[in-house]
């Protein structure tokens, strides 16, 4: 982590969305570096910006000013398609909700970011069929979602963030939507991917407990404003 | 993506809203349908008025005199002598005729005034010789009796108004005889009859006349006369095959020309010869050789051509109310893909997440706009094909009522099936540019954030 470029540098970012005559400022004035490899925690009550920050990572959203830097890269600098690139390349993510798609049967939506990349036919059953077993779902490749558990769709979810190898994994309150014992499996999961695949993790979530566990550090927002970073319980300890 | 895989996610997407893009697709299919049924009844129209014509034999016909004699539609004129002789329209010009390339037939016009008697009756009436091809005129299609046995047979086909002459009853005449009365050119023939247009005034002294008889069968009955022509003298009456008409000899108004010339006897000329082209088409480059040959020719080729120009029209008009329905299914198309994208938001949001692009996005549903275009292209085309064929039955059975011969009314040639289909896939690629950029420009945060 030393000397070594952020994976992730955000200088100054704000996004401000205009209500009718008010100007809200969702994210103000955000500057944050991720090194590369590590599981960042992003808390905060509902509303606090948490999740359009993660979305200006993503290349999903531009931020009203500052720059955001992904392996050195500045995003603003990218046109659309550029960014969409970004997106299918450097970044996977996971969702609350999990989003997929739910006529589609696990292969296939797997396989949806390899069609995406234009990856030849002969590779992509491999890969997805690669992607699927690190998440240990690979007997399950014929099923659909509405067949799977919570926890199922949730790995289903990573899979298919996963198997374009990306170098930054954003996931946004990936255990919202799941039990404590299934979304301890998951982050579980998330952390050995990490290390397995050398990513790094922005994982935005309300759960404290959770994120002190398989977190390396903690930031916390407010109000749109990074209220601070700390180490985590766990990545205090040597 | 790929080509491949655009298809089939667009494939899954339809198939995944079925019903919905099947009454879209439906709705296009009605569409084209309207329009290939009416473009296939104005092609239809177009074949049958065409057929008609050229079985007429107006358009597909040349009409050729010798030079000379060649004023104001081959009636017979005054003679003109010039200081070369033109060259006679003789059995080697008919020869060389025939040698012409997409010639089918050359006949001479054998055509003549004379008196026919019936029941001790005389008839003054214009006879005319047929040539064995008019039996596929379509004008002996629905005739009573029969066409001539053979080209040479001594049978005679009366037209209609001609045999009410004869008798009450037309029908009854069939099977009985007339006898033709003539004058045969021997030595010096003159042009017999009392036609108004012979020439018999202006020729010189000495005309010898010489009748004779002939009984002919009636074996037929007809409305009018085939391939009337523009020379002679008006419709024949009676109607004899073309080889016993000439055999005759009969005296016509050009041997009068013989004479003056001092070659009567010699050598059989023609006051006018038709010639029949392979198609209406070829009809003007064989015009220019039978001219470059050194004889007078002359067809109806400027009023095929303005016959055309008005089918054109006809069609442009048919083409644009089958329109019609098919802009009414583009919004339709337009509706279906917009109500798409409402559906889908969450989906878009998804695939723009993973990396797909606003082309990708955009071209996902141009693919799907193109499908449901294409595959109601294909249906239309055969809808409006079974529409063709519903109108032509419905209306050949109204025919067969009135005892009327049954027509083809509706064609769909291949090329208004390929045209129908294009303009489909077009049309619906058109609805789909407006849906397509809507949802390419969705905003990925606004489309996951909706639940």
């Amino acid at each position: 982590m030393t000397g070594q470029q952020p994976a992730i540098l955000l200088e100054h970012i704000s996004r401000h969305y205009s209500m009718g005559e008010t100007s809200v400022r969702a994210v103000d004035d955000v500057s944050l570096s991720v090194p590369p490899g590590e599981f960042l925690a992003l808390l905060g009550s509902s509303g606090s910006g948490k999740s359009t920050l993660l979305n200006l990572v993503a290349g999903l959203d531009r931020p009203t000013s500052g720059a955001i830097f992904a392996n050195g890269q500045n995003l603003a600098t990218f046109s659309s398609f550029e960014l969409a690139r970004y997106r299918r390349d450097t970044i996977g993510m996971i969702f609350q909700s999990f989003n997929l798609l739910p006529r589609m049967t696990l292969e296939e939506n797997v396989e949806l970011p390899l069609r995406l990349a234009e990856v030849h036919r002969g590779e992509r059953a491999s890969r997805v069929r690669v992607a699927l077993e690190r998440v240990r779902l690979a007997h399950r490749v014929g099923h659909r979602p509405t067949e799977l558990s919570g926890g199922e769709q949730q790995r289903v979810a990573i899979a298919r963030a996963l198997v374009n190898r990306p170098q930054i994994l954003l996931a946004d309150e990936p255990t919202g939507n799941l039990d404590s014992a299934t979304g301890e499996a998951i982050l579980t999961l998330l952390r050995d991917l990490r290390e397995q695949m050398a990513m790094t993790v922005v994982m935005v979530t309300h759960e404290r407990p959770l994120a002190e566990r398989f977190a390396d550090r903690l930031a916390t927002m407010g109000d749109g404003k990074l209220l601070g970073v700390a180490a985590s319980a766990k990545g205090a300890l040597p | 993506m790929k080509p491949r895989d655009l298809t089939d996610l667009a494939l899954r997407n339809l198939r995944e809203a079925i019903l919905r893009n099947v009454l879209t697709t439906l709705g296009v299919a009605v569409g084209v349908a309207s329009l290939v049924a009416m473009l296939s009844l104005g092609v239809g129209l177009q074949q049958l008025a065409s057929k008609r014509l050229s079985q007429s034999g107006l358009f597909d016909t040349i009409f050729v005199t010798p030079k000379n004699t060649f004023r104001g539609m081959g009636r017979p004129q005054r003679e003109v002598e010039s200081d070369k002789p033109p060259r006679p329209l003789d059995e080697d010009a008919r020869k060389e005729f025939e040698k012409l390339p997409n010639v089918i037939e050359v006949y001479p016009q054998v055509r003549f005034f004379t008196e026919v008697r019936f029941n001790k009756k005389p008839y003054a009436t214009v006879v005319a010789g047929l040539p064995d091809s008019s039996r596929n005129s379509g004008a002996f299609d629905g005739m009573q009796g029969r066409f001539f046995s053979s080209p040479s047979a001594d049978e005679a086909i009366l037209q209609i108004e001609f045999a009410k002459d004869l008798s009450e009853k037309p029908a009854s005449l069939l099977g009985q005889e007339v006898t033709l009365r003539y004058a045969e050119r021997q030595a010096i023939p003159s042009a017999g009859g009392d036609s108004s247009n012979s020439a018999s005034s202006e020729a010189p002294e000495g005309f010898s006349v010489v009748p004779k008889e002939l009984k002919l069968k009636i074996i037929g009955v007809v409305e009018t006369e085939p391939a009337a022509g523009y020379g002679g003298y008006g419709n024949a009456r009676l109607l004899m095959p073309l080889q016993t008409a000439s055999t005759l000899r009969a005296a016509q108004v050009n041997d009068l020309r013989d004479i003056v010339r001092g070659s009567t006897g010699t050598k059989l000329t023609f006051p006018s010869l038709s010639v029949r082209a392979s198609s209406p088409s070829k009809v003007e480059a064989l015009e220019a050789s039978i001219k470059a040959m050194g004889f007078n020719a002359f067809s109806l080729l400027d009023a095929s051509k303005s016959l055309r120009t008005f089918f054109s029209v006809f069609d442009l008009l048919l083409g644009i109310f089958g329109s019609l329905a098919l802009a009414v299914a583009t919004l339709g198309i337009v509706n279906t893909l917009v109500m798409a994208i409402l559906e889908r938001r969450r989906e878009i949001g998804v695939l723009k997440a993973l990396g797909a692009a606003d082309r990708d996005v955009q071209q996902l549903f141009f693919v799907e706009a193109g499908v449901m275009g294409l595959l109601g292209g294909i249906l239309g085309v055969l809808f409006g094909w079974a529409l063709g064929r519903a109108i032509t039955f419905g209306t050949n059975a109204y025919l067969k009522r009135q005892a009327l011969n049954p027509i083809e009314l509706s064609s769909v040639p291949w090329w208004l099936i390929v045209a129908g289909i294009i303009f489909a896939v077009l049309v619906s690629l058109a609805a789909g540019l407006y849906p397509a950029s809507r949802a390419a420009r969705l905003n990925p945060v606004d489309a996951l954030r909706y639940e």
